[in-house]
């Protein structure tokens, strides 16, 4: 009974920080994007268009939504609720500090990665059953890179588990904190590691250059094309979500979480800034660059970063044994 | 696209037939699409995501325009073809009013030719620049770094529109041009600020080079895709930075010198590839050489007076002899020409036919034969390395 009691109180916490933080942080990208290409950006609703992102979801929430002819209703009303569910879900595991922690599981690495994984069905099933081909092709793509960037993603991860002999993401923490960032020691094979996890995270949250499944230009908006109203938010909503929550994992894997640069002030607040610079440099490319075409990304992914991270996971594996033991 | 003419284009299946074949989809791409920039609607056979056959449907956009053309006076007729090609009215104005001239056989000013020059070169900065922004935007989507592109090309683009606001009251309906002539000097100091715009935006060149054409993602897309070569893009009367992309030299600048061309001399930049970043190179090459022209231009603008003959009072005294004249010019997309014939005696006011030959047009007849084989992410690109103007090919 006291379990359930706190997982509904850390549950909800969760959700209306994640939330929170989300909208922000579509707030932040806007005005960053702004000025990157000497724009203003919203600055009408509310100081410094702070309420922008209020002001959306009201707007989206009063929108009529419409079903596509021949649309399959049970998998389009699903998709954009599982999308969102899958994204808020992984941030369970995810120790904000050494006590913020929703659910400290023994494999929370596993289950970020397996949530990970899931996010390519409702992508399937929005592009499957929005009866549209542009969505279709979109749904295709998203499945063919999801599946692609999930085994450098996992194989990254493998590298921090192997180097940690831990799969819990606090466990990992500990560690960093006992020997040093993952991202800068051992010098080298971290900080590519750190790049590689990076990188397949931009393709598992189809952020440019890996926006294939979504690439406007070409499918108009991709798995998107045919939600409307609050359905099309939370599908967008899910997206940021993924973002947020994959940079607030590669923080604790990678950049030791809430532990400070030499152990100064350690807590939530690092954690904060860091999650949060991930956000925005995650935005920073996403509105510099150009995207790849699909093949070009199926190539980058099989020829090179996959066997980069195997070799990665040898050298860890290598690593623990001589010289940590 | 009909019977008598079979090619790659022939429409042999039936839309429910290839539907119903289950190995390959029809994708109808346009005439509602973010990246055909217009109303463009290529009908895509695809075997997943790649192209087997596409077949173009242009039309969307006609307005009458040849049609209007018979029914206005000659003086009449010049303010309507700004729309034509609408990223690039002066040239639109210059290809009619000079076929006009010669079919009136009426003598323009020095001055006025080289005013003519400077307006169609600097037309053809903003022209570029814009399709470099737009082309951007084909590969790097309006959410992503395309946009960024976007905006700065635009940016310039608006200096050089308020160029010509300076000049002409107008930054789009210019109607600067009339017969004979042109309508309105340069207003003093202009060329201070055409200098001022100039050297911005040679200075910005290198920057929006590195964002886009030496961009390694830019190469990746662009290398190899789509590729023209000498003896299509000859066969399909493709004109401008494709043809010359292709690795053929000919540019109306050079080759057949109007305006102020023949002392002005013209280094016509071409590229072999005949693929995407080939007309991408041309283009940005022709950016800088347009740069030079406009400079050289206003440095060595004669004095004089820039309508020939008396003023202008009532447009009906223009009156044609029978006769026919054709006037092809380069604009930035290539050769647009205008083919004038008229009736002569009560009906010598207005033309009795005036064709117009859109080089969009042309580019766009070459996508049957290099769609397939591409991705749909290709189509995106190779359309934009096109560029083609939708108001120009339906007219």
């Amino acid at each position: 009974m006291q379990g359930l009691l706190r997982g509904l109180v850390y549950g909800g916490l969760i959700i209306t920080v994640l939330m929170t933080a989300t909208a922000w942080g579509m707030w932040l990208e806007r005005k960053l994007a702004a000025r990157m290409q000497s724009r203003i950006g919203p600055n009408v609703v509310g100081k410094f268009g702070l309420l922008q992102p209020v002001a959306d979801l009201m707007k989206l929430l009063q929108k009529e939504e419409i079903y596509p002819i021949g649309a399959d209703r049970l998998l389009f009303d699903l998709a954009p609720f599982l999308v969102t569910t899958f994204a808020i879900a992984t941030a369970a595991v995810v120790p904000f500090s050494a006590d913020a922690v929703g659910a400290d599981l023994d494999v929370g690495i596993l289950w970020v990665l397996a949530l990970g994984g899931l996010m390519v069905i409702p992508v399937w099933m929005a592009g499957w059953a929005s009866n549209n081909k542009f969505a279709l092709i979109g749904g295709m793509r998203a499945v063919a890179q999801s599946i692609s960037y999930g085994v450098p993603l996992v194989l990254t991860s493998l590298v921090a588990v192997v180097f940690t002999g831990t799969m819990s993401l606090s466990g990992m923490v500990k560690f960093q904190i006992a020997h040093g960032w993952l991202a800068l020691w051992p010098p080298g094979p971290g900080v590519i590691a750190f790049l590689l996890f990076y990188m397949a995270l931009l393709a598992e949250s189809n952020r440019i250059p890996f926006d294939i499944p979504e690439a406007e230009s070409e499918l108009v908006a991709g798995i998107t094309t045919e939600y409307t109203g609050m359905k099309f938010g939370l599908l967008y909503v899910g997206e940021y979500v993924h973002t947020m929550v994959g940079s607030a994992i590669a923080a604790v894997i990678f950049l030791g979480g809430w532990d400070g640069p030499f152990h100064i002030a350690s807590g939530l607040h690092w954690m904060v800034i860091k999650t949060v610079a991930l956000f925005a440099s995650v935005y920073w490319v996403r509105w510099s660059l150009l995207r790849f075409r699909s093949d070009q990304l199926m190539r980058l992914c099989w020829v090179y970063l996959v066997p980069l991270s195997v070799g990665l996971v040898i050298f860890a594996a290598l690593w623990r044994h001589f010289v940590l033991s | 696209m009909n019977a008598r003419h079979p090619g790659p284009t022939t429409d042999r299946y039936r839309l429910e037939q290839m539907d119903a074949d289950a190995d390959l989809m029809v994708l109808n791409f346009g005439p509602q699409h973010p990246s055909t920039h217009g109303v463009f609607r290529i009908k895509l056979i695809l075997d997943g995501e790649v192209v087997v056959r596409a077949i173009p449907y242009a039309g969307y956009l006609h307005r009458g325009v040849e049609k209007l053309l018979e029914k206005l006076t000659f003086a009449q007729g010049v303010p309507i073809v700004d729309k034509n090609d609408y990223v690039s009215p002066m040239t639109n104005e210059q290809a009619l009013v000079m076929a006009f001239e010669k079919l009136l056989k009426i003598e323009v000013p020095r001055r006025a030719r080289w005013m003519r020059t400077i307006f169609a070169e600097l037309q053809r900065v903003a022209s570029h620049m814009l399709w470099l922004g737009t082309f951007a935007l084909d590969m790097g989507g309006a959410l992503g770094g395309g946009s960024g592109v976007f905006i700065y090309t635009f940016r310039e683009r608006d200096y050089i529109l308020d160029l010509f606001e300076m000049v002409t009251g107008g930054r789009f309906h210019y109607n600067t041009h009339t017969i004979g002539g042109n309508r309105h000097d340069i207003p003093a100091g202009w060329d201070r600020e055409v200098f001022k715009v100039l050297d911005l935006i040679e200075s910005r060149l290198p920057e929006y080079e590195a964002m886009s054409s030496n961009n390694a993602i830019f190469v990746a897309r662009t290398k190899g895709v789509g590729v023209i070569d000498k003896d299509l893009a000859l066969g399909l009367g493709l004109t401008g930075p494709i043809l010359r992309a292709s690795g053929v030299p000919f540019d109306l600048r050079r080759d057949a010198p109007y305006h102020a061309y023949d002392e002005l001399k013209v280094n016509v930049a071409t590229a072999t590839a005949g693929d995407c970043q080939a007309r991408a190179q041309v283009r940005v090459a022709e950016l800088r050489e347009s740069i030079r022209l406009v400079r050289d231009g206003l440095a060595g603008l004669p004095a004089g007076g820039i309508n020939g003959g008396k003023p202008i009072k009532m447009p009906q005294q223009f009156k044609a002899m029978a006769g026919q004249a054709y006037v092809g010019i380069d604009t930035p997309r290539g050769e647009l020409g205008t083919f004038v014939v008229a009736g002569g005696g009560d009906k010598g006011t207005a033309p009795y036919r005036c064709k117009i030959r859109a080089p969009s047009l042309h580019a766009l007849s070459a996508l049957p034969w290099i769609l397939p084989g591409h991705t749909v992410s290709d189509v995106v690109v190779i359309l934009g390395s096109l560029d083609p103007i939708m108001g120009e090919v339906d007219r």
